[in-house]
C-alpha cells in the first residue's frame, strides 16, 4: 500500500517538478513568475493534438512541432510583451504574465471549445507493470523516466555548454554578464524558450493522463508554483525537490487522511513552511538593499 | 492651478462646493436610472455595482497598498456564504447578515494578512492564490454549504420591504456602493491610507517613519476582504442562488484585472474598471446579441474558431486590456484622464458629469502616486 502511494506520488511529483523548473529557471532570470507558463504549454500540448488527429501525423513529428512550437512561443512572448513592460516592478510583471494568461486560455477556449479529448499517446496509462505488489501504469513510469532524463539534461546545459552557463551568469548578476560579453537579451529570451519546452513536455505527459481541454494545465501549474515556493523559487534544484516533495506528501494525505482535500493540502503546506521560511526549504534569504 | 492644499483640506471629504453639486448630479442620475431603464438592465446595474464594490477593496490592497490578491474570488464566495447561512440557518434579518458576511470575511482577510506579513511578490501570489482556491474546494465538499449544488437565496427583506424586485435590490446595492466608495476615498486621504501608501512605496522607509507595517497591512487585507465580502453577500441576494463553482480562479483574476485596468491607487478608476469588468462578465454568454459587434463576432468564430467558444472572448478581451494596459499605459483609465487632462487643459474635466461626480466623490486626485503627476494631474473639483 505504502509503495504503491508512494509510486504514484512519484509520478505525480515528476510534472510537478518539470513544471517547477520551468517557472524557476525564467524567475531566476528575470525575477517574472510566469503565471502563462501553463497555458503556453497547454496550447502547445493542443497543436500537437491537432497534427496527430486532423494531420494524422506520428507520434514523434507531432511532439517534436509542439516543442519547437513552444520554444517560439517562449522567445516570444518574451520579446514581444516582456521585454516592453515599461520600469517593471514586481506587480506589473505579474500582473502582465496573467493578462498574457488570460489571454491564451481565452483564445485556447474560442478555438478548442470546452470539449475533452482524449489524447494519443504512444504509452498506456491503463497498461500496468507489477513490481512486487506495486503496480504502476507504463505512462506513469514513462513520465517519471522522461522527466528525470529531461532535469538531469537540463541541469547538465547549464552546467556544462557554454550558453548554460551565460544563463547562469546572468542569473546571477545580468549587468556583470553583460560587461563580460554575455548577450543578456538574447540570452533570457532563450530561458524563456527552453523554460516554455520543458513546460510543454509536462503538458504532453500530462494530457494523456486526463484528457486534453483548456485547463490542461491549470492544476499543474498552480501546484509547479506550490512546489517551487515551497522549495524556493531562486534554486532549481530546491524547486524539482520541492516537486517530488509534494507529490509525495499529497498522494499520502489522499490515501490516508482525505481525498477530498487532497488538493487544499498543497496550499496549507506552502503556507505552513513560507511562514516559517519565507524563502522556501532551500532557497536563501536574499536581504535587498533599501 | 489651485494652490497646495494643506493637511486639513486634503482629509476633507468633499472639496469645495462643486463637488457637492456633482455628487447630487450623480445622485440624482443613479436615483433616476431605475424608472427609466427596461427591466433586465437593472440585473445589469445591480451586478456592476457589486463588482465597483469589489474592485474598491480591491483598490485598497493592491492599488493603495501595493500587496497582489489573486485569491478574492474566496473572499466573495465567503462573504456571500456567511450572509446566506446568517440568514437560513440563523434566521437573522438580512440587515444583520449582510454585516456579518462583511465582518467574517474580514477576520478570513486579517489571517490571510498574517503570512503576507513575512511574503512579498511571487510568494504572496501564490498563497493568496491557494487560498482562494481552497476556499471553494473547501465550501464545495461541506454539506452546510450545499456542497457543490450551492445553495438557494431566500428572498430578503429590510424591515417590511421585500427585496424580491430588481429596482429595490437597485437602490441597496448601488446605495452600500456610493457609502463604500465614499468610506473608501475618506480611508485613502486620511492617516491610514498614507500609511498603507507609505507601506506600499517602501515598506522600510514606512517602518523608519513609525508606521507599524504589520498592523497596517493585516488592516489593508482586512478592510479589502470586509468590501468584497460585502459585495459577496449582496451577489447573493441578486443571483438568488450561489455555488461554490461561481467563484472560481478567473473570477479572481478580473477582480485584478479591474484595478489593473482602472488604474492602480485610483478611486474613480476602480469604479470605473469594475463597471467595464463587471458588464463584460455579465455579458460573456451573449456576445452574438451585442449590436454591430455580435454577428461580426458570429461569423468569424463559425469560420475561424468554433462557435461554442464564443464566451470565450470575454477573456481574450480581459487579458488583452491587462497587457495592454500595462504595456501601454500602466497607470490605467486614471493615467489616460491625466494625459488626456494635460492635453485638453482643465476644460478636459467638465466634459463627463458621471465621471466627473465620482472623481469629485472619489478622490480629487489625491492618492499620491498620482499627486506626483503634480497640479497638473486631474484638477479637482475647483476651490
Amino acid at each position: 500500500m505504502l509503495a504503491q502511494v508512494i509510486a504514484g506520488g512519484l509520478s505525480a511529483g515528476s510534472i510537478y517538478a518539470l513544471v517547477a523548473l520551468a517557472l524557476v529557471i525564467t524567475y531566476k532570470t528575470t525575477e517574472v513568475p510566469n503565471f502563462a507558463q501553463g497555458e503556453m504549454a497547454m496550447v502547445s500540448a493542443f497543436v500537437a493534438y491537432i497534427l496527430m488527429t486532423d494531420y494524422q501525423t506520428g507520434f514523434f513529428v507531432a511532439f517534436s512541432v509542439a516543442l519547437v512550437f513552444a520554444f517560439v512561443l517562449g522567445i516570444g512572448f518574451e520579446a514581444v510583451i516582456l521585454r516592453r513592460v515599461r520600469n517593471p516592478t514586481h506587480l506589473s510583471v505579474l500582473v502582465v504574465t496573467l493578462g498574457f494568461q488570460l489571454a491564451l486560455f481565452g483564445l485556447a477556449g474560442w478555438k478548442w471549445g470546452a470539449e475533452q479529448r482524449q489524447f494519443p499517446f504512444p504509452v498506456s496509462a491503463n497498461e500496468v507493470i507489477r513490481v512486487g505488489d506495486v503496480s504502476v501504469s507504463t505512462l506513469g513510469v514513462a513520465t517519471i523516466l522522461i522527466s528525470v532524463v529531461l532535469m538531469v539534461g537540463v541541469f547538465a546545459f547549464f552546467r556544462f555548454t557554454k550558453l548554460g552557463v551565460a544563463m547562469q551568469a546572468t542569473q546571477q548578476d545580468s549587468m556583470a554578464a553583460r560587461i563580460n560579453g554575455v548577450p543578456t537579451r538574447r540570452v533570457v529570451g532563450l530561458t524563456f524558450g527552453i523554460s516554455s519546452v520543458i513546460g510543454a513536455v509536462a503538458a504532453l505527459l500530462m494530457a494523456p493522463v486526463i484528457t486534453l481541454d483548456t485547463t490542461l494545465m491549470w492544476d499543474p501549474l498552480l501546484k509547479g508554483f506550490a512546489a517551487a515556493v515551497l522549495g524556493g523559487l531562486n534554486t532549481p534544484v530546491g524547486a524539482v525537490l520541492g516537486g517530488y516533495l509534494l507529490g509525495l506528501v499529497e498522494n499520502l494525505f489522499g490515501a490516508y487522511i482525505s481525498v477530498e482535500f487532497k488538493s487544499a493540502v498543497a496550499f496549507l503546506m506552502i503556507i505552513l513552511v513560507l511562514c516559517f521560511r519565507p524563502s522556501g526549504l532551500f532557497g536563501r534569504h536574499r536581504t535587498r538593499k533599501v | 492651478m489651485r494652490s497646495t492644499p494643506d493637511y486639513y483640506s486634503d482629509v476633507q471629504l468633499f472639496r469645495g462646493r462643486r463637488s457637492w453639486v456633482k455628487l447630487a448630479v450623480l445622485l440624482a442620475v443613479l436615483a433616476i436610472l431605475p424608472l427609466i431603464l427596461p427591466g433586465y438592465r437593472i440585473f445589469t446595474f445591480n451586478y456592476m455595482a457589486i463588482f465597483v464594490i469589489v474592485g474598491l477593496g480591491m483598490n485598497i490592497l493592491v492599488g493603495d497598498t501595493g500587496q497582489v490578491s489573486l485569491g478574492h474570488a474566496g473572499f466573495l464566495a465567503i462573504g456571500a456564504f456567511t450572509t446566506v447561512l446568517m440568514m437560513t440557518e440563523v434566521g437573522a434579518p438580512f440587515l444583520l447578515a449582510l454585516p456579518v458576511g462583511g465582518l467574517v470575511t474580514a477576520l478570513f482577510g486579517f489571517l490571510l494578512g498574517l503570512p503576507a506579513l513575512r511574503l512579498q511578490g511571487p510568494y504572496l501570489a501564490i498563497v493568496t492564490l491557494g487560498f482562494g482556491l481552497a476556499v471553494t474546494q473547501i465550501i464545495g465538499h461541506w454539506e452546510l454549504f450545499g456542497g457543490h449544488m450551492g445553495l438557494v437565496v431566500p428572498t430578503a427583506t429590510l424591515g417590511p420591504i421585500s427585496l424580491s424586485g430588481d429596482v429595490s435590490k437597485y437602490y441597496l446595492i448601488v446605495g452600500t456602493a456610493l457609502v463604500l466608495a465614499l468610506c473608501a476615498r475618506n480611508l485613502s486621504v486620511t492617516r491610514v491610507g498614507r500609511a498603507f501608501r507609505a507601506i506600499r512605496d517602501s515598506e522600510i522607509a514606512a517602518a523608519t517613519m513609525g508606521v507599524n507595517v504589520a498592523y497596517y497591512k493585516t488592516l489593508s487585507f482586512a478592510l479589502s476582504a470586509a468590501f468584497t465580502g460585502t459585495g459577496g453577500g449582496l451577489l447573493a441576494i441578486t443571483t438568488g442562488f450561489i455555488s461554490p463553482g461561481d467563484f472560481h480562479f478567473l473570477l479572481s483574476l478580473m477582480f485584478l484585472a479591474m484595478v489593473v485596468f482602472g488604474g492602480l491607487g485610483s478611486i474613480p478608476g476602480a469604479v470605473l474598471g469594475s463597471i467595464a469588468m463587471g458588464y463584460l462578465n455579465l455579458e460573456m454568454d451573449a456576445f452574438e446579441e451585442l449590436p454591430l459587434l455580435g454577428p461580426v463576432l458570429e461569423s468569424f468564430s463559425d469560420g475561424f474558431m468554433s462557435s461554442a467558444g464564443l464566451p470565450n472572448v470575454g477573456w481574450v478581451v480581459t487579458g488583452l486590456l491587462i497587457v495592454l494596459t500595462i504595456l501601454i499605459e500602466p497607470k490605467g483609465l486614471h493615467g489616460l484622464w491625466i494625459r488626456l487632462g494635460k492635453i485638453v487643459g482643465r476644460g478636459g474635466m467638465d466634459t463627463d458629469a458621471a465621471t466627473g461626480a465620482l472623481a469629485g466623490a472619489g478622490a480629487s486626485s489625491s492618492s499620491p502616486g498620482s499627486a506626483s503627476a503634480g497640479p497638473g494631474g486631474p484638477p479637482a473639483g475647483g476651490n
